[in-house]
């Protein structure tokens, strides 16, 4: 299916080894947020995929290698751009902090 | 149809919430999402178990509909408002599917459940209990669906349109990228397709572009409005989107929308298949 699971998929039963993972948790200061929604924007900053978090604020996505970028969208809050790379049997790890708009967005 | 006889705004719901001619539906590929809080009043299909036939690799048929829809409460004359996640993927499909079994009044909520969420309007969990009804569907109406040899002979002659993203047209990805990159079958997209992703005909906020940015957008791929137009995607929900933006919206003649679509075509034996950014040849 192509549909969106909240927080994003589970990595259960997945190689990870031979997946670009990109993970990681939208926070509002020490909250998580649940509401928000995640995007995957390709290198030319085309959409890619969309997720919701979960109630922990958790979101993931299966990527390619390369340059990606993460594009939050929250309730009263401005849209946060986020650069990550990706990589064949990485995990990359992020925090998304909806209150403080990082330097590189 | 136009903008106008196929999208309500969340304004529009909420003067609508009390009105008993107006139902609600949610479809979300997240099946949870619904149980969790909905639109007031809102009812529930689950895209998979209540849509698919389960056994054939098929939407469920025109009996098996109406019985649900009768279960449902949903009557003939009701004007049924689809709205869910991922930008109204789901919603559009099944949007486009009660279009296939001819139901009159059917629209859209702009944006979806993504945009009532970001405005902070009100979610419930209590389920409505609607009476049932005596659901009558029309026969299909095949000017909305595209099959898998239609799609081949279209190659060089018709508008086709991928709207998947530029990765997974290229085949480089063989699925979204929430999705782990596993499938059956080749890569790559049909020859002589353009590559018009969906998202590209809506905003960060799920609603669609006005008007004027979607003819230009489809304009600058090169659809020839003279011609009729296929839309497919991976399993046919994204590019059921493009099916209302394109039939709905903004009223072209002769699309369809090939439900059969990437899962289908890419493993088929022996049909044209191109790989890479460029369209192909025919």
């Amino acid at each position: 299916m192509c549909g969106a699971v909240k927080g994003g998929p589970s990595l259960e039963g997945v190689d990870v080894a031979n997946q670009a993972v990109i993970q990681g948790v939208v926070v509002r200061g020490d909250e998580p947020v649940g509401n928000a929604y995640v995007r995957l924007l390709d290198r030319t900053g085309e959409f890619t995929a969309e997720v919701p978090t979960s109630a922990t604020g958790q979101f993931r996505f299966f990527a390619g290698p390369g340059e990606w970028t993460l594009r939050t969208l929250a309730p009263r809050a401005e849209a946060v751009d986020l650069a990550v790379a990706a990589a064949i049997g990485v995990v990359a790890d992020v925090v998304v902090d909806i209150d403080r708009v990082p330097a590189n967005a | 149809m136009s903008r106008d006889t196929a999208l309500v705004t969340a304004d529009w719901v909420e003067e609508h919430l009390d009105d008993p001619k107006v139902v609600l539906i949610e479809v979300d590929e997240d099946v949870e999402a619904y149980d969790k809080g909905h639109i007031p009043g809102a009812i529930k299909l689950d895209w998979k178990k209540d849509l698919q036939d389960g056994v054939r690799h098929d939407f469920i048929s025109k009996e098996k509909l109406e019985k649900l829809l009768s279960e449902k409460g949903v009557a003939n004359d009701d004007t049924v408002v689809f709205y869910g996640g991922n930008n109204n993927w789901f919603a559009a499909y099944a949007y486009w599917y009660l279009t296939y079994y001819g139901h009159e009044n059917l629209r859209l909520l702009d944006g979806g459940r993504k945009k009532w969420e970001l405005d902070s309007r009100e979610l419930s969990s209590e389920v409505p209990d609607r009476p049932a009804t005596t659901y009558t569907a029309q026969e299909p109406n095949e000017s909305v669906r595209a099959y898998r040899d239609e799609v081949v002979e279209a190659i060089g002659s018709k508008n086709l349109i991928d709207v998947r993203s530029p990765d997974e047209y290229a085949g480089r990805l063989l699925a979204p990228a929430h999705l782990p990159q596993e499938a059956a079958q080749i890569a790559g997209h049909i020859p002589t397709a353009g590559n018009v992703p969906w998202s590209k005909a809506a905003n960060d906020d799920g609603t669609f572009k006005k008007d004027e940015e979607l003819k230009a957008l489809y304009a600058d791929a090169g659809l020839d409005e003279g011609k009729d137009t296929i839309a497919y995607c991976r399993i046919g929900e994204r590019s059921s989107h493009t099916w209302f933006v394109l039939n709905e919206i903004l009223g072209y003649p002769n699309v369809k929308n090939y439900d059969g679509s990437w899962s289908e075509y890419g493993s088929l034996r022996g049909v044209p298949v191109a790989v890479g950014d460029e369209r192909g040849e025919a």
